[in-house]
Formats: C-alpha cells, structure tokens, sequence
C-alpha cells in the first residue's frame, strides 16, 4: 500500500435542503489508520459516511477516495462498509451465514457466474477470522445481536478492503460482545493493516483500540488530542450522574 | 389417468407446473424486498391492458405484458421521486390501472373474455398462449439462474451490494420487467385478481422449511408445483374454478404448515425447560 492519503477531504460542504449539516470540512485519512469520529445526534457522522460512500454529493470541495476524485471513483469493492443497525429488517432474512458472507465476492465472482471451492474456502476463512467458521450453516436469524455484528463484519473483511468504514456499528449489542468486537476490529487494524473509519457514540470503550479521534460538532470537524478525549469522557461521567444534563454522544 | 386424456388438461397441467416454477423465484425476490403488493398491483393493471387488447383486437396476454411492464416502470419513477413514501407508488399505480381497466371493460363486447382474466382460465390457453407460456418461463428461469447470486444480495441489503461492484440499477431494472412479464402470463393461468396470492403463499410456505436461502427457494417451488397439481386435480373431479382452488390448497398448506411449527416450538420449549 502507498503512504498517500487513502481519503481526503478539502473545504468539504454539505447540507439539506437550505439548513447546512457542516461547513468547510477538512481531514485526511491515512493508509493503516483506526479512526473514531463522534459528535452528537445530528451532527452529521452518518451523512459524512454517505458523502465518502459515494450517496451523496457534497455541495461544495473536494472529496477523494484512494487517490481518485469521489465522483469518477468506480473501485468500490475495496471500501468495506458496515452500516448502523446490523441487517435491519433483514435480521430475519432466510439465509445462512455462509450465504451472506459469500454474497460480498461478487467482484470475485463475477456477474451472472457461479460461486466455486476457492470462494467457500475464502468465505470461510473470513468466518474463522471472526470467531464464526462454526456458525456457518446457521440461519443469521437465529444468531444474536453481536453474532450478527461479527458475520457482517466477516462479510466485509471476506473482500479484502482497503478502507472499511462503519456505522455505529454496536448499536444494540451488549457491552462483553462490544468489547471483543473492538478488539477485532483493533486486530483487523494491526496485523492487516486495514484503514478504519467508524462513526461511533462508544468511545469510552473504543479509545484504547482507536489510532485518531476526531470531532464533528456545530458543522466543523475537529481532531481531538488523547488528554481530550480523556476530559470529555470525565466530564460525560460527571453528567451522567447528574440525569438533567443531556447526552453528548461521546 | 382419465384427466390426462384430454389435450386441454394436459395444457393446463404444463402451462400450470412451469408458471409454478417461475412465480415463486420472482416471488421470493418480491417478497425479501418487502413489495409483496407489488404483485396485486401489476396484476390489477394488467387487467387494463386486457381490457386494450379486446378493444383494440389484439392479443390480450400481449396487452396484458405491455401495461404491466408500464406499470412497473412507473412504479420505480415513483419511487424514486417520492423516496420518502415509496410505498405510495403502488397504491396509485394500482389505482390508475384498475380505473383505467374500469373504463376500458365498457367497451369490451365480449365480456365472458374479460371475465376470464379476472379468475383465470387456464384449461381455455390457445396455441399461441402456450407458446408464449413455454418461451416466457424459460426466459425468466435462465435470468434467475444466471442473475440469482445478484439478485439475492440486492435483495438481502441494496446498499452493500453496490458498493460489493454490483450493477444494482441495471438488475433492478431487468426484473422489473421479469416482474411484469410474469405477472401478466400468470394472470392468464390463475387470474389477475389472485396473482399475487401465487406469488407469496408458496414462497410464505418455503420460508417455514427452508434451512438456507437455497433451500427456500427450492421448496417454494416445490410447494408451487404441488399446489397447482393438486389444484387442477380437485378442480377437475369436483367442477371448481382452477385458479382460485390453486391458491385456497396454497393458503391452507401454509395454515397447517403455521399451526405445525408453533405446535413444535412449544414442544421444544417445554423439553428445554424440562431438562433444566
């Protein structure tokens, strides 16, 4: 992988309608990064995902993706994507794990072709980094909700990305699945060097695997120091024994 | 067999057993993607392009596949300009084709045909409808089997199946039209007025039994197949409408297969609870 910038954003703007989500933004990601970005409901963390994938158009800068401009980029199958809510309303879809993870070889596969050993095997050994190879045969609707997290996470992987970007992607699951699956992700990161961008209300248990922090808030996008995000987390301690105040979402 | 002597129930049996081998591989789609009412309202519109095709002395399944592709056409431009309430798009589709078949079914003289749509007719299918039955169910099935990994994922989650290098746009399309094609034949066979009930009961059955998305097709096939066997026999030796007796075994096959697998999950529960 080169050293060059794997997103970068320049005076990037964007809004809805007439009431802009942010102004002026500015960052760049670097290959091998894990990255937290946070900020409060509304902020615009999940639109600023949707703008890097390529769903929505930002109104105003620049945005490029490995190198190529967001608008002309066509290699999507590098960027890894894991969105908010696991599968949704397709929790209950009547598929098998292997089925699911297997689906995201299609650039592999190739259209209108069929799937062959080598893509089971692979798909498998996706299962296996995650701790799932066993559940392979199983229905996804019969696993629970960190289970799934870690099939979706397999199904991601399964392609081996460049960029994975995730959507508050613990919503839902109890806190022991949460703690292992950052510590999958902080394994995904290390030892295969896979650039991570995660839009995330848990830093507390995020920040030790987290290489970057950085802030959306009032429309601008900030980097927050280590002793930062320490004295955010201190201070959400202190609010959340006193119930008046409000949620920060960090 | 004394039933298969003659050459209209031998049609009827072909024409029913590939109509029940393509209706649920679109079924199956259409029902994952949560537009199982999309089936009622090509099935409805197809009505007004019967209704053309008697007007205008044409073949009336052509009329038929001509407003139903119009309609799922429209159903998607809907969609795409209201995003927020998508779900719109098929009430007033439907809507225009029923008011439209409304409008043009005054002007049919010979109403018995018209008529025929509504609850199928599928012992009446010519020479030209079989052959249009046998060409559309091979092209459907081929497109299945060839667009099958792809239509699985689109289904499963559109977003990541994009970014997976899919051409989702392009396949959507391509079943819409597989959609309206099918609708439109089948309508022929079990009636317009019940299509859609053929579409999502065998896929409803194969969704109880299935083990893996495979596994639901197949069985949903399976249950297709059976259901319009049994169907055309029962119609047969006690003088019922074959369309709607197609659809009521579908309909009771998927009570019993409910109240069976509820019976199952208490015995099951009770055993776990027992042991400990």
């Amino acid at each position: 992988m080169s050293d060059r910038n794997v997103i970068e954003a320049k005076d990037l703007s964007f809004g809805y309608g007439n009431e802009p989500i942010f102004e002026g933004v500015s960052f760049s990601v670097r290959p091998g990064d894990f990255i937290a970005i946070i900020g409060s409901n509304g902020a615009g963390k999940s639109t600023l995902l949707r703008l890097i994938l390529g769903e929505l158009a930002p109104s105003s800068g620049d945005l490029h993706l490995l190198g190529q401009d967001i608008r002309q980029f066509r290699d999507w199958p590098k960027i890894g994507y894991l969105p908010q809510n696991g599968l949704g309303s397709g929790a209950d879809f009547p598929a098998t794990v292997q089925e699911i993870v297997q689906a995201n070889l299609f650039s592999r596969i190739g259209l209108m072709r069929f799937p062959k050993k080598e893509h089971r095997e692979k798909t498998l050994r996706a299962l296996e980094l995650v701790g799932m190879k066993d559940y392979a045969g199983r229905m996804i609707g019969e696993l629970s909700g960190g289970q799934q997290q870690r099939v979706l996470l397999a199904r991601v992987l399964v392609n081996d990305p460049e960029i994975m970007l995730l959507d508050e992607p613990t919503n839902g699951v109890d806190a022991r699945s949460v703690r292992s699956f950052f510590e999958l992700l902080s394994e995904c990161n290390r030892e295969a060097g896979l650039t991570i961008v995660m839009v995330t209300h848990d830093i507390a248990r995020a920040e030790n695997h987290v290489s970057r922090v950085l802030c959306l808030e009032e429309g601008s996008l900030v980097e927050l120091k280590k002793t930062q995000v320490e004295k955010e987390l201190s201070q959400k301690h202190k609010h959340q024994r006193r119930p008046d105040h409000g949620n920060s979402g960090i | 067999m004394a039933i298969l002597e003659y050459d209209f129930m031998r049609r009827a049996f072909l024409a029913g057993i590939l109509l029940a081998v393509i209706v649920p591989c679109i079924g199956i789609i259409v029902v994952l993607k949560r537009l199982s009412m999309m089936g009622d309202a090509l099935s409805h519109t197809s009505l007004a392009g019967v209704a053309a095709g008697l007007v205008m002395g044409i073949n009336p399944i052509l009329g038929a596949v001509v407003a139903c592709i119009a309609a799922a056409l429209g159903i998607e431009a809907i969609r795409k300009r209201i995003p927020k309430f998508s779900e719109m798009s098929i009430a007033i589709i439907m809507s225009a084709g029923i008011g439209l078949a409304g409008v043009l079914s005054g002007f049919v003289k010979n109403a018995a045909n018209f008529n025929s749509f509504l609850f199928g007719s599928i012992v009446a299918i010519s020479d030209f409808e079989m052959v249009l039955v046998v060409c559309i169910s091979c092209a459907v099935l081929l497109t299945f089997l060839l667009l099958y990994k792809e239509l699985f994922y689109i289904a499963l989650d559109e977003r990541s199946a994009r970014l997976a290098g899919i051409p989702v746009k392009s396949i959507n399309f391509i079943f819409t039209i597989l959609t309206a094609v099918t609708v439109s034949i089948a309508a022929r066979t079990v009636g317009a007025l019940i299509v859609s009930s053929l579409m999502v009961v065998p896929v409803a059955c194969g969704m109880q039994v299935g083990k893996s998305y495979q596994q639901t097709v197949l069985y949903s096939i399976l249950f297709a197949v059976c259901f319009t066997i049994a169907g055309l026999f029962l119609s047969y030796y006690l003088r019922l409408k074959p369309g709607g007796t197609i659809v009521l075994i579908g309909v009771l096959c998927l009570v019993v297969l409910l109240l069976v697998k509820r019976v199952l999950a208490r015995r099951t529960v009770s055993a776990v609870a027992d042991r400990n």
